[in-house]
């Protein structure tokens, strides 16, 4: 590994490492939405459990989310770092700055959104992460697979609980908005022909993920989910 | 020269020098002409300053044609006052209003010390272009331009990066005090040309090595810098130093 130098270690390699992790994060953002979104058929959860069972005991999926967990970590710890050393790089504040005058409020507040999302996580891999892999479902579906799809409906008749997981996912959504476009931009992948289509296409997942995300809480609670 | 009529308020950041702590002193002006421009608005204050007895606010200035990037205030909290594509040299009175408080501060990033009062030492920049910014080639005759074919997009966007002159405004605005918007543009003029080439990735390592020895922050991609660069320099310039970084690190076999 000689010769890589500071690779990583620049300012750009961390930035590098933020965005390589960030679409990382996104990739799995698709999968976990998926997976999730069965509970629209409206069979009882029956297809569900049968995605989360797989989810919860392929091999190569496990492996998968030691991958994934590392790769959160990293993202996480990277944020903190440069956050730490961006603050160092201004010691002394303006008395006025307008920064909506140049830039949107979210690309400012990633670290406040990645935040609030953190607070999110803990919350939310107690509630079902912890429970599927650990705690252990009580029950069994009409397949025989853990009826996790219960364990959801259950965790989502508290009005508190929803209401966390749709204020997350606006949190989600503007992390998003500028993520998804900023990866590209760190990662050098700018080109007049593609600059539209990745910035189009990044508007479009962030709102289409955040409200398919935030419709399961609601629609649990709303009892449009048997 | 104040033959106008409007009365401002000024809060100006006066400090004596980077060991000492600064803070903004209120100004009151009468009968500044719209047509002024800022800098010649401050002339004004100096001179009255200066019959009072009191110390003058020192500034950095020098044409006051927007060509030179030596002008650098801070001004109700965007560089170079509230409009686009302007330094503030070119800033008129007429972009403000009768009555209104304008607030003027240095250029704040640890990279750039402030010398005295709005001032700010931004020979960080020039030790940026000293790692590598430049071309290794003897002077001597010109040759025939046709020697050496540019296509015309290639040409005009390394014209536009070349336009960058150095004021610092995208490193004051950027919320991380970074200075990839700077780097980035004294990169890609070179790196779009043939005579960039044969140094293109050992200049990418070595300027980056200095940006980040000189304590800038790193780039959030919020877009602030290109948005307030007074010669509109795009974002583009910091993807294709990027992607000309990751190449001299990944690909490249050259080290430095």
């Amino acid at each position: 590994m000689s010769g890589f130098g500071n690779a990583f270690s620049s300012s750009i390699g961390k930035k590098f490492i933020m965005g390589i992790t960030g679409l990382f994060l996104i990739l799995f953002l698709i999968v976990h939405c998926f997976i999730n979104a069965l509970i629209f058929i409206n069979d009882g959860g029956l297809t569900f459990n049968i995605g989360a069972h797989f989810m919860a005991t392929n091999w190569l999926i496990r492996a998968g989310e030691v991958v994934l967990f590392i790769g959160l970590l990293v993202h996480i710890f990277q944020a903190l770092r440069l956050t730490l050393q961006n603050q160092k790089a201004r010691p002394v504040k303006y008395a006025v700055n307008d920064g909506k005058a140049n830039s949107k409020w979210y690309s400012r507040s990633m670290g406040l959104l990645g935040t609030l999302l953190l607070i999110f996580l803990v919350v939310h891999l107690k509630d079902f992460w912890v429970v599927s892999r650990f705690t252990g479902i009580p029950t069994v579906d009409a397949n025989g697979h853990e009826d996790l799809y219960a364990v959801m409906r259950e965790k989502f008749q508290d009005p508190v609980r929803v209401a966390v997981y749709i204020l997350a996912m606006f949190s989600l959504c503007y992390h998003l908005l500028h993520g998804f476009a900023s990866a590209f931009q760190t990662l050098g992948w700018n080109h007049s022909k593609y600059n539209g289509l990745i910035k189009g296409f990044g508007v479009w997942y962030s709102i289409i993920i955040s409200i398919l995300f935030a419709a399961m809480p609601i629609a649990v609670y709303a009892g449009l989910i048997n | 020269m104040s033959t106008g009529n409007m009365n401002l308020t000024l809060k100006v950041w006066r400090q004596k020098n980077n060991n000492t702590k600064g803070a903004l002193v209120d100004y009151k002006l009468s009968g500044i002409s719209p047509d002024m421009s800022f800098l010649e608005m401050f002339d004004v204050l100096n001179e009255d300053l200066i019959n009072k007895g009191e110390e003058p606010v020192v500034f950095d200035h020098d044409c006051r044609e927007g060509i030179c990037g030596m002008c650098s205030m801070f001004i109700n909290g965007r560089p170079h006052g509230p409009k686009d594509l302007v330094t503030t040299c070119q800033l008129h009175m007429r972009s403000f209003k009768d009555g209104d408080t304008i607030v003027v501060e240095p250029w704040r990033a640890a990279a750039f010390p402030v010398v005295k009062d709005l001032t700010v030492d931004r020979s960080a920049f020039d030790r940026v272009i000293a790692a590598g910014g430049f071309i290794s080639v003897n002077t001597g005759n010109a040759q025939d331009a046709n020697n050496l074919p540019i296509p015309k997009m290639q040409a005009d966007a390394a014209f536009e990066a070349a336009a960058c002159i150095g004021c610092g405004a995208c490193v004051a605005t950027c919320k991380n005090a970074s200075a990839m918007l700077f780097v980035s543009a004294k990169i890609s003029q070179l790196a779009l040309l043939p005579q960039g080439q044969p140094e293109r990735y050992r200049r990418v390592q070595s300027m980056v090595a200095q940006m980040d020895a000189e304590g800038f922050g790193n780039c959030t991609n919020t877009g602030a810098c290109e948005a307030e660069c007074p010669k509109g320099i795009s974002l583009e310039n910091i993807a294709r130093m990027n992607r000309d970084f990751a190449t001299s690190k990944f690909i490249s076999e050259e080290t430095v």
